[in-house]
This record gives C-alpha cells, structure tokens and sequence, in this order.
C-alpha cells in the first residue's frame, strides 16, 4: 500500500506544485493521476520511490516512511517507466533491461536471462535482443521501457506518462498489453496522464487533479462519469460531449446505443457483464 | 613597477602595433567566414570538406605558419602583413565552423515563413536569417577575439612589434616587470575587447538578452532538476 | 621554392636522423613534454570538469576562469616562468599545464551536460548511484568530448612545446630558434615543417581515437 499524508511540495522559488495532498492505494490496484501540466501529478508520483522529495507531510509506502530509505535501494524496488522511454542510447535492449538486476548483483548471464523472458512477456521479438535503443520505433522503445521496469520484479509500478510519445494506433495496442500484463502480473501501478480516455481505460480509480495538486475528484471511471464533481470534472472528463452522452434506440428488435449527436456507438447485449 | 613608468613610450606603441595586427586580422576573419560559411551551407560536401580544413588548420601551430607563410606572401618574416594574414587563417579556422553552424541552427521554419510573408532572399538574409543566428555568431567571434589578441605576440620571437616584444626583451635582459606588463595587457586587451563583442552584440540583439544559445535540452518541468 | 627544396634537404640530410641533437631525439622530446604537460593538467582539469558538468555547479565559475585562462598569452606565461625558475623542466611544464587546463575542463564539462537530461533522470529513477550515473552514462556517452578536449589541449602544448625551446628546453622547437639566430631560413622551415607535422599527426591520431569512442547506438549531436 502506498499512502500520501497531507504531502506538499514547494520549491525554492516559492512555486508551489502540491498541497496538502491525501491519497491511499490499496496494493495490486492501478490508479491513475490525471491532470493538464502544472497539476503536480508527475511530482507526485516521483516522490513515490524519492525523486522529488516533499516539503511536508510523507510518503509510505507499507506503513514505512520513504524518507527513512535510501533512495537508490529504493528506485532499485520500484519500477518506473518514463515518457519516451529514457533507455540508455549506449546500451543494447537486453543491456537495458537488466539495468536493475545487474545494479543489484545479479551476474550477467542471469540477468541477460530475466532480460530475454520478460522481452517475451512485452511482446518485443528476440532478435530485438542486441539492437540499440535507436534502431527501434517508439511503441518497441516503450516496451523495452516496461519490459526493464519489471525486470527486479518489483511490487510497484511508477509510469509517467508512458505511452505519450507513441502514434495513437500504437498508444491503443501498448495499453491493451499493459492492461493484459496488469492481470497476469497484478503490481500496484501509479500512472500520470494528461489523457482522461487513458486514465478511465487503465484506472482501477481514476484522481482528477486540479492545478497545484488539489484533488477535484477521485473514484472509478463510472462514478465520475456518472456524478462529476463540478464543473471542472465535468469538463475535463467531457461528460457533456456528445460522444459522452449515450442513449439508446430500438432498430429491428434490439436497442443501439446512439450518442447525442446521433452517432450509433454499438449495440446493447442483454444479460451482459461490465 | 619602476620599469612601466620608465617606459611608457615603448609600452604604447607596441600596444598599438598590437592592435593594428590583432584587429584587422580579427574583422577579416569575421567578415569573410559569413559568406564562406553561407556558401558552403547550401552545399553538403563543401561544408564538410571546410569545417575538416578548419579543424586541421587551427591545430597548426602559429610560429611555422609565420615562418612558411613569407614563401608564398613573398613578404618578410617580419612583416606585420605576414602576422595579419596568419592570423586571419586562424580566425577563419575557428570563425568558418561557427558561423555555419550559427546559420545552420536558424530553424527552416522561420526561414520559409519569412519567405512566405514576402522577403526577398537578400532581405531575408539581412533583416531575419543573420539576426536569428546572432547570437551563436557573437560567441563564435568572441572566441577568435581572445585567441587572436594572444596569437599576436608570437610574433616577438620573430622581431615583429606586439606586446610580445616584451616578453623576448623582459625575458633576455632580465626584467620580470617587462613580461608581467605585457601578460596584463595582452589579457587585458582580449578581454576588454571580449566585452566589447558582448556589449555590442546586446545593442544590436536586444531580445537575445545576451544569453548564449543553450544546447541542453530543458530539464522536465517537474521533479528535483527544476528545482535546482 | 629553392628555401623549401632547401629545407627538405636539411631534413634529408643522415647526420640530422642520429646523435643527441637529432631529429629523434628532439621529437621524443618534444613528445614526453606534451605528455607530461597534458597528463598532469588532465588530472587535475578532468576530475573538476566531470563534477562541475554532473553537478551543474559551479559552471560559470568554471567557464569564466577558463575564458580569462584562454586570454593569457602562451610566450608571456613562457618567459615569465623561464625567468622565475630558471633552466629546467619546472618553467615550461607549469606553462602546459596551466594552459592545457581549459580545454580540457571545457571537454570534461561538455561531455556531461552533452548527455540528455531525460537519459540521466531515467538512470537516477532506475537507482544507479550518482557515481554510477557518471562512470556508467556520463562518461561513455560524453568520452568523444571529453577526448576532443585533450586533443584540443595536446595540440595547444605541442605548439606550447615549440615556444619553450627559446627559453633553452629542448624540442623540435630547437631547430627553428637555432635557424633564426642563424638567419638560416631553411633550417626555420625545416623545423616548421617538423612541428607542424607532429602537430596534425596528433590532432588526427586523436580524432581517430574520438571516432571510435563514441558509443555504440548513440547517434551523436
């Protein structure tokens, strides 16, 4: 479980990126920070394993103060994919992704070895294995990024706004595989977005950040769309656009769904499950 | 420093002569690697084959190019005109790569926007091309400056006036204020005409507010780097 | 052209290629005075640059000091020390190494703050230590700059070199000061020729060294 108690971050400049922020996430749950640039969310989710440090309040992290923990062992724990991957250019793909194990002992061969399963795991093809960062596309760049994250199998999983860089049929087949991954591997994941289709599709809970690191809503995808906040949430999450606002219709014995602007949207199917 | 007032007459005229080499040779080297620079920008292997020549040039050492130089001037080895135009080489050496990087950096963006709005290509080059390049130009000019006011006094183991002569004649009779005088000065004129590129390239690029072009990319706008 | 004919002759010539003024000799010279000139200043210029360009501090005290650095006149720094310390090895050595101190401070600097912030924070979040993010990303990442600095200072001290033979060291530097108190021209040029030689044989040698330092997979600029 991580846990943010009353945690704010001002900079010496004055700046203040966060206030008084309170958030609980329960182990093996994803939840995701949404918010425009300046909403603090990346800040927040760096002070998980101590890349910004706060100025009030604290991080635990199962009941521990993080920071009580020395902040490499830390970052060794906790894995962490970045925007446009942040690979090491020098290194070649097998290289990076046992960055961690071989940073905490582990012997090359093995590492190497981890390294090649979890290229599996990420959909990457073995004859990835030697190629440099450079030579690849951006969506194979940021599955190496996942695939070295995992590579100390740590328990939590810090992704800053992963699939940012990436075209958007790309960004659709890499959230697909995560959220695939997040049921076979079941880590607690804190993920940042500005994207609130991204947010709704890879959140367990969803946290609506206003400017400055204030909470305008936190809740699963449906409750916020189906009671927004305020007007905020109700205009970040788009709940007044048409696509947003569906009803349904009866055409040849079943019902549609057709959205407000007209828009058929699918069909519904009786007795289904969400 | 009983040694300077004793011999302020020597000490200003080989300033003097310092200057006359140093500056000519200083805005030769400036003027000329503009259009050398833009010329061989439209052209990829002139710009590499130039920027290659440079590097080497700038790796040979000044006194054998005062010595070799006479043999195709036909001047003498102790001729200023010799000194100016070695040091004009080396001013192009450094100046040439600078410059067409400077003119290679101004976005082509910019470029086809003016182009767009109705700039002639010679007015382009003049009022938006050279203006955006500015200020990697003026650092450019700032380090052939410094190098090309220290460079003149080699020149006094040849017998040429400088302020190197200074050093030859402190270093043979014995007068360590000599050679003192002469580094100060020397320093001195390098940085004070350092300051004057600095000063006049913030009077002609007031928006640049003097700041060199940073290469580095921006620190994320988050997290410990923006804090620093 | 007869003076360069001339010169091609004086350096033709056997007697100049063995005895303790040959041409080997004072090239081996001239070569050990580089070395220890620039080996010296690289520890200590190395060191600092690498920290300052990690750390981001000190920076402009860094380039502030080598541009005022750069400003010294070599002859001056030369005869100066030549006068102070007389015959020996500690003038003109004090001389190299103080103005190779600057390019290679310039290279050490650049070749940290040449590598992408984003790459360095990704290693930090990955949990390499400070010294790991030097020696592990830094430094393979910046070394084509960082050989550039010594290049660039290696060829300074060569030329530095050449200037300290007046004050009566040894070096190929000898043979052009020997030729102008002489008027002998064609000795002059010979020397020159030998310098210069030396000269672009380094700054190549270490641009070779430059290319194949530079990593793997990393595109460079």
């Amino acid at each position: 479980m991580i846990a943010f108690e009353s945690v704010g971050k001002t900079y010496p400049d004055g700046t203040v990126a966060v206030a008084d922020f309170d958030l609980e996430i329960a182990s093996h749950e994803s939840v995701v920070l949404v918010g425009t640039s300046g909403s603090g969310k990346t800040t927040l989710m760096r002070m998980v394993n101590r890349m910004v440090d706060p100025t009030q309040g604290r991080v635990t992290i199962d009941g521990e103060d993080v920071a009580a923990t020395d902040p490499v062992a830390l970052r060794r724990s906790v894995g962490y994919v970045m925007q446009a991957s942040g690979l090491l250019p020098h290194r070649t793909v097998l290289d990076n992704i046992a960055t961690v194990p071989v940073l905490r002992g582990t012997g090359k061969a093995q590492a190497h070895e981890r390294a090649a399963e979890l290229m599996e795991v990420v959909g990457l093809e073995e004859s990835m294995a030697s190629r440099y960062p450079s030579q690849l596309s951006g969506g194979q760049q940021q599955r190496v990024g996942v695939a070295r994250a995992l590579a100390a199998d740590p328990n939590i999983l810090l992704m800053d706004e992963p699939f940012g860089a990436v075209d958007p049929i790309v960004r659709a087949e890499l959230q697909t595989e995560l959220l695939r991954l997040q049921r076979e591997l079941r880590k607690t994941i804190v993920f940042v977005t500005h994207d609130i289709d991204e947010a709704f599709l890879v959140g367990d809970r969803v946290v609506i950040l206003k400017p400055g690191g204030h909470i305008a809503q936190i809740g699963t995808p449906e409750q916020i769309l189906a009671e927004p906040a305020d007007d905020f949430v109700r205009s970040f999450v788009g709940a007044d656009r048409a696509e947003r606002r569906l009803h349904l219709q009866q055409v040849a014995g079943r019902e549609v769904v057709v959205d407000a602007s007209g828009r058929a949207a699918g069909v519904l199917e009786q007795g289904g499950t969400p | 420093m009983s040694w300077v007032s004793a011999n302020l007459d020597t000490i200003a005229e080989q300033l003097l002569a310092h200057i006359a080499q140093a500056l000519p040779a200083i805005v030769l080297a400036f003027v000329l690697a503009l259009p050398i620079a833009k010329l061989a920008n439209a052209r990829g292997w002139l710009r590499g084959g130039l920027t290659g020549t440079a590097g080497l040039l700038y790796a040979i050492p000044s006194l054998p190019l005062f010595i070799v130089l006479p043999l195709m001037l036909g001047t003498s080895i102790r001729s200023p005109v010799n000194i100016v135009v070695a040091l004009t080489i080396y001013g192009l050496a450094l100046m040439v790569p600078s410059a067409s990087e400077a003119l290679r950096a101004v976005s082509r963006e910019t470029l086809q926007a003016a182009t767009a709005q109705g700039y002639a290509p010679w007015a382009r080059f003049w009022r938006v091309e050279l203006p955006l390049a500015g200020p990697a130009l003026v650092a450019g000019l700032r380090v052939v400056v410094v190098s090309t006011v220290s460079l003149v006094t080699v020149g006094g183991v040849l017998g040429v006036p400088s302020l190197g002569m200074l050093f030859i004649d402190g270093f043979q009779r014995n007068i360590t204020a000599e050679i003192l005088t002469g580094i100060v000065l020397t320093a001195a004129l390098a940085l004070l005409l350092d300051a004057l590129v600095v000063l006049g390239g913030r009077l002609a690029l007031p928006w640049a507010s003097g700041r060199a072009p940073r290469r580095r990319t921006a620190p994320r706008d988050t997290g410990q780097e923006a804090a620093r | 052209m007869i003076q360069l004919l001339e010169a091609f002759a004086w350096l033709a010539d056997p007697t100049r290629w063995s005895g303790p003024d040959s041409i080997p000799v004072r090239l081996l010279e001239h070569l050990w005075y580089t070395l220890l000139g620039v080996g010296i200043a690289a520890l200590i210029a190395v060191p600092v640059g690498l920290v300052v360009g990690h750390t981001h501090r000190g920076r402009g005290l860094t380039v502030a000091l080598s541009g005022a650095a750069r400003a010294l006149p070599t002859l001056g720094l030369v005869t100066l020390f030549g006068l102070w310390f007389g015959i020996g090895l500690t003038a003109p050595v004090l001389a190299f190494v103080i103005l190779a101190i600057p390019s290679l401070l310039a290279g050490a600097y650049s070749a940290c703050e040449a590598v992408d912030a984003r790459t360095v924070d990704a290693a930090r979040a990955q949990g390499m230590t400070e010294w790991q993010i030097l020696t592990r990303v830094e430094i393979p990442l910046g070394l084509p700059l960082l050989i550039s600095g010594i290049r660039l200072a290696s060829v300074q001290v060569v030329a530095t070199v050449m200037l300290a033979s007046y004050i009566g060291n040894g070096g190929l530097g000898r043979y052009i000061f020997l030729g102008l108190n002489l008027s002998d021209y064609p000795q002059m040029l010979a020397g020159s020729i030998l310098v210069v030689a030396l000269a672009l044989v380094i700054d190549l040698a270490l641009r070779l060294v430059e290319r194949v330092a530079a990593p793997r997979g990393a595109a460079r600029g």
